[in-house]
């Protein structure tokens, strides 16, 4: 095989331009007033206004489905955290009868399609007076978060060299310290890395929000934007503007994490 | 006075694998116990319940005068250095030595001059401030050791500490080991799949095959006198040579349905006729300070194989035909049914 | 100690395994009694008797379910063919280490991370109106003679949602399959080699076969996501234009959150979910097969 070929160039060059230059269009749009939004483009910025993100704060409060996102994925994020790092450690560390079928049906569950579960999740979250509300939510939330925690967890305690624990006993430590004292300080990589995957994916959930909460006092981001309503006609620049600010914290995120990330989603992937 | 005792010890495993059965074994104080054997013949898990890392199913294992056999590792005042070394990754050399008197809530000082004293014995205080993944593979090896003894437990346990080593660094250590026991006068529990490492470190040596015990003995006895077929294969390199019971004639005693086995080192090469039977030279390899012959029995070299080890001169000619002697007082005679020695 | 350990592990274990009990399985199992229910709250005098499976007769008689189940098949194998090539040529490109090759691989993990919704009007803006930037581009370049209205054609409304899912999830699919990639033993390359092997020889012979479990494990992914698919259209067309694009998941969304049809979307769910787990049952049986008649 010829080292020097032109094709993985052209190919790269190809895909990476391709996959930056809606970005680099939206943007661009964003800061496009609206009367110019669709006149014959030119690829190249001027006369860029900001407008529309004046807009988005003045007329439209979105620092509301900002603040309720960052609630609702925070939370999320916390609480499948610290319940799954627990649940997958046992899984991934320790011998007990049933682990296998235990991981397959948690995997199994995170496999469900959400469609199937809103109507009844719906139901009782009307019953429980939850409609609306934060924990009506991150409790619905819960359904694909938990599993995909799990299933990321798992992968990382697994490629922990295997007799730490015994050793760590061995020395002197009961179970739960050898847990505190040894696992869990290599095991921060991962759970860092878990955690920002599951807040990302709970900041993008779209299906739940739409169909659990009623008005802008606690709609996300996604379905905020989504239901943007001009008076006479599609608000375009308000509603890239609010695109690039969506996307602005989970693109920080995984530009500054990206190789744990990448670690992260494959380890589980190919291994398991 | 034994230290550690096994008493009926067994470990059934729930999907029915029998790992070890009816063992019974005494372990003396400051003695160095080898257990032998081929992959899977339980010594592992015979060393992981003296450490309290698996619970017999049967039996009782007792450290000095306590019965332990339910009691958890951490309170056994036992240290173990793993095959893997096992050691903290994100702890240096120094907090990784410490790590056991620490969990032990020994005071500060004394932890601190035990440190010292091991790392000086060990040749590791240039690295104490490092990090497992900064050193090499042999003084990774010396932090595991060093852990244990820091500790000064009453039993130091070791499983196959040496697989991981390169065959020099593997000998070299292997006199370390024997040394640092003869400083410390502790009591070793090692287990190895290295007959040779066993022969050379062991002071008794206890040879295991599908969860028994076959022979608890001082190597020169495992050596002049192996207690069934098994125990002869496999202790000694190269291996004995067996032959049919009645394979070679005029021979002491050929009983039918016996198999005698006779070491490489205890059988002369002679001229033709001249010794006990003859045979048809295969190969010869030079091994610098010997020779080892391939035989073949018969003059015509279509008898079992024989290996013979022979002194570097007279050199042997491959392709012909030379006689064999037997040393009349060196030969093992064993049942072909159970393997059991008869004579 | 076993049963200490065993009895550590279920309490470390029986947390997460409520949570998902209460939120995930008993819903479920809630769908599926109320699909065997007639239940329309726009109709509650009707209350809620017993129906058997007739909501499943009447969907197997519904042509727009079927439709929806035609558009949702269309969609996961152009979208995740699509996504399988084109993942392919990025995993291998990638597979090189060379400078810049962070930053690429960031650079395409970007679409990835954005919510769906926000990809799906990015691109919606892309192909909007006579002047959107892909109208001007594709005239411009002579591609196209005149403007397409692309939301009003049936047809030319796939174009959009078919870019904007490969466009986005593609990352995932290369990343997977670089993974795959990375596992295999460079030395079999060089026998390769040896031996007089071409590079697409090598690709066909050494790549390919050893890359099946990791292509299996992409395809279970994305072929479910894309059964799946609800965001994506919901925002880009709404099901549109009339209802041909819409998805089996946005046809039993409207049923049960528009319609209010309770009973009847809830056996729409039923079948959706069946269909997922059929779909993931042949996956996993033809991964098994792969991962231990592989190893001979």
């Amino acid at each position: 095989m010829r080292e020097r070929s032109w094709w993985p160039v052209i190919v790269l060059a190809l895909l990476v331009g391709a996959s930056a230059f809606p970005f680099y269009w939206t943007i661009l749009s964003s800061f496009t007033p609206e009367s110019r939004l669709f006149q014959p483009p030119s690829l190249l910025p001027s006369n860029l206004v900001l407008d529309h993100y004046r807009a988005l704060f003045t007329e439209r409060s979105f620092w509301l489905p900002i603040r309720n996102s960052l609630i609702v994925a925070g939370a999320t994020t916390i609480f499948c955290v610290s319940l799954g790092a627990l649940c997958a450690y046992a899984l991934a560390r320790l011998e007990f009868k049933g682990k296998a079928p235990l991981l397959g049906a948690i995997l199994a569950v995170g496999m469900f399609p959400q469609i199937s579960v809103v109507s009844p999740l719906y139901l009782l979250l009307r019953e429980l007076h939850l409609i609306n509300t934060y924990p009506g939510l991150v409790l619905p939330y819960l359904t694909f978060a938990m599993p995909l925690t799990v299933w990321l967890l798992v992968g990382f305690f697994r490629q922990l060299p295997g007799e730490l624990e015994e050793a760590a006993m061995v020395d002197g430590a009961g179970r739960l310290r050898a847990f505190w004292e040894v696992i869990v300080p290599l095991a921060v990589p991962g759970i860092a890395t878990t955690a920002i995957l599951t807040f990302v994916y709970s900041w993008n959930e779209f299906l739940f929000a739409l169909s659990f909460t009623l008005g802008p006092e606690r709609q996300t981001v996604p379905v905020a934007i989504a239901l943007f309503r001009g008076q006479y006609q599609v608000p375009w620049g308000q509603i890239l503007a609010a695109a690039v600010i969506a996307t602005l914290p989970v693109t920080l995120l995984v530009l500054a994490f990206q190789r744990r990330i990448v670690q992260g989603l494959t380890a589980g992937a190919v291994k398991g | 006075m034994a230290l550690v005792r096994l008493e009926g010890v067994g470990k059934t495993y729930p999907n029915g694998h029998v790992a070890a059965k009816g063992l019974d074994l005494e372990i003396r104080d400051g003695e160095f116990m080898v257990l032998v054997g081929p992959s899977g013949c339980g010594k592992s898990t015979a060393l992981r319940m003296i450490a309290g890392l698996e619970t017999p199913t049967s039996g009782r294992i007792m450290i000095g005068d306590r019965d332990v056999t339910s009691v958890p590792p951490q309170d056994r005042d036992i240290a173990m250095v793993f095959q893997t070394y096992a050691l903290y990754p994100h702890m240096t050399v120094r907090e990784n030595l410490a790590f056991g008197l620490r969990m032990r809530g020994t005071a500060p000082e004394v932890i601190e001059k035990r440190v010292q004293e091991a790392s000086r014995a060990l040749g590791l205080d240039p690295v104490l401030g490092r990090r497992p993944a900064q050193l090499s593979g042999g003084q990774r090896q010396r932090v595991a050791l060093g852990r244990a003894i820091v500790r000064e437990p009453k039993v130091f346990l070791f499983d196959e500490p040496l697989s991981n080593l390169d065959a020099k660094l593997r000998v070299e250590t292997r006199a370390e080991l024997a040394r640092l026991h003869r400083r410390l006068g502790a009591t070793v529990v090692y287990v190895t799949h290295d007959q040779e490492e066993a022969m050379t470190l062991g002071w008794r040596v206890a040879v295991m095959r599908d969860g028994f015990l076959q022979q608890v003995a001082p190597p020169m006895e495992l050596y002049r006198g192996p207690a069934n077929r098994f125990v002869a294969e496999f202790v000694g390199s190269p291996g004995m040579n067996f032959l049919p019971g009645n394979a070679v004639a005029g021979i002491g005693q050929t009983p039918s349905g016996t198999t005698l086995g006779v070491r490489p080192h205890d059988l002369t090469i002679v001229a033709p006729g001249a010794g006990d039977a003859d045979a048809w030279v295969d190969v010869v390899e030079s091994r610098g300070s010997e020779l080892l012959v391939y035989l073949r029995m018969g003059a015509t070299g279509d008898g079992a194989e024989l290996r013979v080890v022979a002194p570097p001169e007279p050199q042997i000619e491959e392709e012909r035909t030379v006689g064999v002697r037997f040393d009349r007082t060196r030969l093992h005679w064993f049942e072909v049914e159970t393997g059991r020695r008869v004579g | 100690m076993e049963r200490q350990e065993a009895r550590v592990a279920w309490t470390l274990v029986l947390p997460a395994v409520l949570t998902i009990l209460l939120v995930a399985l008993f819903p479920l199992l809630w769908t599926v009694w109320e699909s065997l229910h007639l239940h329309d709250l726009r109709m509650p005098w009707l209350g809620k008797p017993f129906v058997g499976i007739d909501n499943y007769v009447e969907a197997f008689g519904d042509p727009r379910f079927w439709a929806a189940l035609g558009h949702t098949a269309f969609f996961a194998v152009t979208s995740v063919g699509l996504e399988l090539i084109i993942g392919l040529w990025l995993a291998l490109a990638l597979n090189r280490a060379f400078r810049g090759r962070g930053l690429v691989r960031a650079a395409v993990l970007v679409p990835w991370a954005i919510p769906t919704v926000v990809s799906a009007l990015l691109w919606r803006f892309m192909f909007e109106g006579q002047t959107g930037i892909v109208n001007s581009v594709l005239v411009g370049v002579g591609v196209l003679k005149e403007p397409v209205v692309w939301f009003i054609h049936p047809a030319a409304a796939w174009v959009p949602v078919v870019l904007a899912d490969v466009w986005k999830t593609t990352p995932f699919v290369a990343l997977l399959l670089l993974a795959g990639l990375q596992n295999i033993d460079a030395s079999l390359y060089e026998a390769a080699r040896i031996d007089g092997a071409t590079a697409w020889r090598q690709f066909r012979h050494v790549t390919l076969p050893l890359l099946k479990p990791a292509i299996l494990v992409a395809l279970i992914f994305r072929t479910l996501d894309a059964f799946r698919v609800f965001d994506l259209i919901y925002a880009l067309t709404g099901g549109g234009p009339g209802t041909s694009t819409e998805p089996i998941a946005l046809y039993t969304f409207n049923a049960l959150l528009q319609n209010l049809q309770f009973g009847y979307g809830s056996a729409l769910s039923v079948i959706v979910f069946l269909i997922t787990f059929c779909l993931a049952m042949v996956y996993i049986k033809l991964l098994g097969a792969e991962l231990t008649g592989g190893k001979r």
